[in-house]
């Protein structure tokens, strides 16, 4: 053996000089990790309006969101990884949504509830925020007034497509 | 307990004496009064003809008319169980009229957001902050020349949205 220094080259994933082999690697752990997350995804049910209503519908037992993961919802932003927006968010309420979703330690999802947190459905006025998306980062809309119970489903479910598919930050080369 | 005709007679008959007038209309009685009258109207009803209740206070902004704004107080009265609508109007220069919370003290929060909603002054209500709006909204979102697509947003939107009509 020569007496040459062997070099570990520090880097993160995705950067140039990556091998093959350890992009393999690295997509099985985002996949890995992805499969974890989608299926604990503790929501923060940020409710303003009627379509808690549905929410409430939708997280009861005949429902059962537990089957996805999701039915569990935390109190505190930052126990929490999914932000549902549920209802009609006015400009006056909006610093206080903002803050909560910085108070969500990463990695962080959002809901947009019914078409008011959405687009602001069929506010179009003074008061009402038109579209959380204004203000934060939304990964999945949800329509309707309210959504039915299977539309909130399909939305989870979406949304666990999307968290398996996304490349999660943890996995470096040196995970 | 009188039945309600009487009550209204009565009442017609000691508002009657100022300016203004009175009718019953859809089961209330109506008083259009002058903007001074006010006040003494409603000490009236309050400590003469029992009304002991102050139900809201809010506008209705008529425009191209002049005057412009009519404000509505509605009173009820626990005892005889009728109601009284005293209203009365005033000019967009000076939309001003005296404030009852001296008499009632569940004027003071209607009276403040009348005052955000519509502009109206509320002469003697020391305290005409926001309530439902915020601090540093522009204009008054109830009067009909207000755009409907007028925002104004506490949080700057992230980049990509406009933002509806400045006005
Ligand atoms: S979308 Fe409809 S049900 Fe939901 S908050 Fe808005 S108005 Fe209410």
């Amino acid at each position: 053996m020569s007496a040459e220094r062997r070099i570990i080259p520090i880097e993160p994933a995705g950067s140039p000089g990556k091998s093959a082999a350890f992009e393999y690697i690295s997509t099985r752990k985002d996949e890995l990790i992805g499969w974890a997350r989608k299926f604990s995804i503790f929501p923060y049910p940020f409710v303003t309006a009627c379509c808690a209503m549905e929410f409430m519908a939708v997280s009861s037992t005949p429902y059962d969101t537990d089957r996805f993961g999701a039915a569990l919802p935390r109190f505190s932003p930052r126990q929490s990884d999914l932000l549902m927006v549920v209802g009609t968010v006015t400009h006056k309420q909006a610093p206080i949504l903002l803050k909560v979703w910085e108070q969500m330690c990463e990695p962080k999802w959002v809901m947009a509830f019914g078409v008011c947190a959405t687009s602001g459905g069929f506010y179009q006025n003074y008061a009402a925020v038109p579209g959380i998306d204004r203000i934060l980062p939304v990964d999945v809309y949800i329509p309707g007034c309210p959504p039915r119970p299977e539309m909130v489903i399909d939305g989870i479910m979406q949304l666990q497509d999307k968290i398996a598919r996304q490349k999660h930050v943890i996995v470096t080369k040196d995970f | 307990m009188k039945s309600s005709a009487e009550v209204f007679d009565r009442i017609a008959s000691r508002l009657s004496d100022r300016e203004g007038e009175v009718a019953v209309s859809h089961g209330i009685l109506v008083a259009n009064l002058a903007p001074g009258g006010v006040l003494a109207a409603a000490r009236l009803l309050r400590d003469e003809l029992g009304f002991d209740v102050f139900l809201d206070v809010t506008a209705v902004d008529w425009p191209g008319q002049d005057p412009r704004f009519e404000v509505v107080w509605h009173f009820y009265s626990t005892s005889h169980k009728v109601r009284v609508r005293v209203k009365t109007r005033v000019p967009e220069s000076n939309p001003s009229v005296p404030s009852l919370t001296p008499l009632y003290g569940s004027a003071a929060f209607m009276e403040r957001e009348c005052h955000e909603m519509y502009g109206i002054g509320f002469e003697g209500n020391a305290d005409l902050r926001p309530l439902l709006l915020y601090e540093g909204f522009v204009g008054h979102p109830l009067r009909k020349d207000y755009p409907k697509e007028r925002e104004q947003p506490l949080v700057a939107y992230r980049p990509g949205f406009e933002l509806g009509e400045r006005g």
